[in-house]
Formats: structure tokens, C-alpha cells, sequence
């Protein structure tokens, strides 16, 4: 088990599994759910609230693109901690946010040019930025899962270049 | 459930200007609601629309959406569209998406009215 810096022992195996309805009421409780994950993890408080932030918007997105609007229909959302490099050292946390809805390609799921001032469609942007990789891919039956992460700490490849995102699309 | 009518915490006249109090939460089941709440009051034509944000604990894109619209309906119509009091999460929205520069945003109601 490992520690972190409030004194709670979050195991590198941790699994928490979350379904709810398509339904704006539940966003609230998800948010909630990843908040409290993201503290125990002991991240930073900014560096938590866009993770938040960045699930909250691929819900919303869930809703509103998958499903045409709220629905009676799953989401379901998996939060682990996972070592994501060769040497086993680069421990971050992974989310992964499945749906039941419409299938559409993956290279088509772009945030929209940021010089336009218009309402709309930033919710793909704000996950872009916020996460180090997000990766939406076509489920086998039907439907859509992303799958976001974040480092819980530079990794050693990381340490020397400058900060960045690294969001690609896979079928 | 959260009632979405709770983020509308009070609308008050300061002149020929309106101040909006919001609080909580403003995701995607509210901002429907907040919309409407906003353009009915555009709507009357106020020399300057002053939306409190100070007690907003959370904003999603889609609450940035309505504050986006919000703003060119000013413009258009020869208003003045301030945000006030922004917690540093909320103000973070705005500097993730890259909107910042286009609101006039203000550290207090206070100052956003002395303008």
C-alpha cells in the first residue's frame, strides 16, 4: 500500500467503480466521487479541481452528444491508479468513462478553434488541456469510452521537456 | 436534487444597472435556467449587467457558454457585461478555454460597479 500526504492509503491496484443514469442531476455526485479520489491522492488542489473539471465536461459530452440529451441510459465511470511506464515507475491516475450510445470516429472528436468567440464547444478543449493523455476509442458492442490520465508525478521523461498534453484518438 | 433556481441567489437594481448573485454550481442542468434568468434581464436593457460570481463554487463549459452569449447580446445591444469575484477554480475555466481576455472580470462587486 502506499501513502500519501493526508495519511490515507490509497493501494496502486485501487479500483472504484461508478455507474449512473445519463441523467444532469447524477453530474453533481460524480464530481464529488473524483474530488474525493483526487484528494486522498493527495494532488494538488488546482491540479484536482481540473480533473473535475475535465471529467464533468466528458460527461457532459456523454449526455448531450452520445445519448441526444439526458436519458435513463448507463455511464459508467472507473477510477484506478495504475504504473503506465516500462519501468513500472510513473504511477497516474486513470479514468476511464464508458458509454452506451452513439459510435462516431475517433479522429473526428476535436475541440473547436479557440479564436472564435462563441458559446459552445470547449468541453473536448478543456479535456485536451487539463489531462496528459486522453484516448477515445469505439467499444466492441456499442458505444464510446475514453480513457483520461494524469501523472501523479513528472515522470522521468517528462522532467526535462516543458509542460504538455499528449491527446490522440484510437479505433 | 439540486434545484437549479437556487444558483439565482438574488437580482437587485444599482441605478440604471443590475447586479446578479449567483451561488454554487452552474453545470449543465442549471445553465438552461441561468440563461434564461440572464437574457430576461438584458432584455429590460440595463446600462451595465454586473453578474456577482463570488459564492460560484464550480462552472463547467456549459456555464461558460451562457456567460459567452450573455456577453455578445451586450455588445450588441450597447451594454456593459462585468463578472465579479471569481474563486480561482471558476476563474480557471475561463483561462483553460482562452476567454479571459474578452470578459471585463473584477476582483470585487465593489470595483466592477466603479467602473
Amino acid at each position: 500500500m502506499d501513502s500519501n500526504k493526508t495519511g490515507q492509503s490509497f493501494s496502486s491496484a485501487s479500483h472504484i467503480h461508478l455507474e449512473m443514469r445519463a441523467q444532469c442531476a447524477y453530474l453533481r455526485v460524480a464530481r464529488v466521487a473524483v474530488a474525493q479520489v483526487v484528494n486522498h491522492l493527495g494532488m494538488a488542489e488546482k491540479v484536482g479541481d481540473t480533473i473535475v473539471l475535465a471529467v464533468e465536461e466528458a460527461l457532459t459530452n456523454v449526455i448531450r452528444h452520445s445519448y441526444d440529451g439526458p436519458c435513463e441510459k448507463p455511464i459508467i465511470i472507473e477510477i484506478n491508479t495504475i504504473r503506465c511506464d516500462d519501468d513500472g515507475e510513473q504511477e497516474a491516475l486513470e479514468i476511464l468513462i464508458r458509454d452506451f450510445g452513439k459510435q462516431v470516429d475517433p479522429e473526428t472528436i476535436k475541440g473547436r478553434d479557440l479564436d472564435e468567440f462563441k458559446p459552445g464547444g470547449l468541453g473536448v478543449h478543456i479535456i485536451k488541456s487539463v489531462m496528459d493523455e486522453c484516448q477515445y476509442t469505439q467499444a466492441s458492442d456499442t458505444g464510446m469510452q475514453l480513457r483520461l490520465i494524469k501523472y501523479l508525478a513528472p515522470s522521468k521523461k517528462d522532467k526535462n521537456k516543458p509542460e504538455s498534453s499528449d491527446c490522440h484518438a484510437k479505433e | 436534487m439540486l434545484n437549479p433556481h437556487d444558483i439565482i441567489k438574488n437580482v437587485r437594481n444599482e441605478g440604471s444597472a443590475v447586479v446578479l448573485e449567483l451561488a454554487g454550481e452552474i453545470d449543465m442542468q442549471c445553465s438552461t435556467e441561468l440563461r434564461g434568468e440572464i437574457m430576461a434581464i438584458l432584455q429590460e436593457k440595463p446600462s451595465a449587467l454586473v453578474v456577482n460570481m463570488s459564492q460560484v463554487t464550480f462552472m463547467d463549459s456549459s456555464g461558460l457558454a451562457t456567460l459567452v452569449e450573455a456577453l455578445q447580446w451586450s455588445r450588441r445591444n450597447g451594454g456593459t457585461f462585468r463578472l465579479s469575484g471569481l474563486q480561482e477554480n471558476v476563474r480557471n475555466v475561463f483561462e483553460i478555454s482562452r476567454l479571459e481576455s474578452f470578459f471585463e472580470i473584477y476582483d470585487s462587486e465593489a470595483e466592477a460597479m466603479a467602473q
